[in-house]
């Protein structure tokens, strides 16, 4: 490569140029607004102090990408670790003898009438969205980028370094409480 | 090949992304087959599925940005950082 066409940074437009691209691609991954902010500007400062790193090959905007994928994954290990443990897991299933089968409680019921009346109703986003911050923040996480954003499979395996088995253990966890949770305040009110 | 329902409801989850595998779909639509509970389960889950369309939806509307005095602040602040320290 030439010297000619190597990108260059330009750290007085960052703002302008990346802010509102760094800002909807966290959101997107972690829907939390504050948290969002802080994330795009850590991203920056901490892409000014590693300035002379970088080379040039890729554009400024994939080199920022790249430094706020690295605070995402970051602050996934950091929910992942000492939240994650502190969480009372609810359980779906029988333990022991009749492992893996329905826990009498929190087994599905029938949703009376009008389903369809239901889901076409206004509120319904605003319960569901309850639901979804009800659930272990990693869990929210993961299925928000899977559920809402449409991410593959591979791709959210990649950025978080799981497996594909740890994420649908993940999904089917998140879905059984969501469907409990919308049957509890949506279904059956 | 006997499934649990909990292993069945999870292949139900996958499936509703279409990425579970042809062998897990036989396996699970024995286990619905005979279980009631999977059964409504897996119903169900199709309602939910389109409920998260529907969030999706209401999502893409109120797009969610960052306001001019939120991305003054961080200009200011990354002006601050990059001014030559004495």
């Amino acid at each position: 490569m030439s010297e000619t066409d190597k990108h260059l940074l330009n750290p007085e437009k960052w703002v302008s140029l990346h802010a509102d691209y760094l800002f909807n691609y966290t959101i997107g991954r972690l829907n939390d607004r504050d948290l969002a902010k802080d994330l795009v500007q850590d991203t920056f400062f901490s892409a000014l102090k590693a300035k002379n790193d970088f080379q040039g090959k890729a554009s400024e905007r994939t080199w920022l990408i790249a430094i706020l994928k690295r605070k995402i994954v970051d602050y996934y290990r950091k929910i992942n670790s000492i939240k994650g443990k502190a969480e009372v897991r609810m359980n779906f299933y029988e333990d022991g003898d009749r492992e893996g089968e329905w826990l009498e409680e929190r087994a599905p019921t029938d949703w009376s009438g009008e389903i369809e009346k239901k889901i076409e109703n206004q509120e319904l986003a605003v319960v569901l969205e309850k639901c979804i911050a009800n659930l272990p923040e990693k869990h929210a996480m993961v299925f928000r980028m899977k559920t809402i954003h449409h991410i593959e499979t591979e791709a959210i395996c990649k950025e978080l370094g799981i497996t594909s088995s740890n994420l649908w253990v993940i999904i089917h966890r998140a879905r059984t409480q969501l469907r409990k949770c919308m049957e509890d305040n949506w279904f059956k009110n | 090949m006997k499934l649990t329902c909990d292993e069945a409801t999870a292949i139900c989850d996958k499936s509703q992304y279409k990425e579970a595998s042809l062998w897990e779909k036989i396996k699970l639509s024995i286990h619905l087959f005979l279980c009631k509970k999977c059964g409504l389960y897996s119903k169900q889950n199709k309602v939910m599925s389109t409920c998260y369309q529907k969030l999706k939806d209401v999502e893409g509307v109120k797009k969610t940005q960052l306001s001019q005095e939120e991305k003054e602040f961080i200009a200011q602040e990354l002006k601050t950082k990059t001014a030559p320290k004495r």
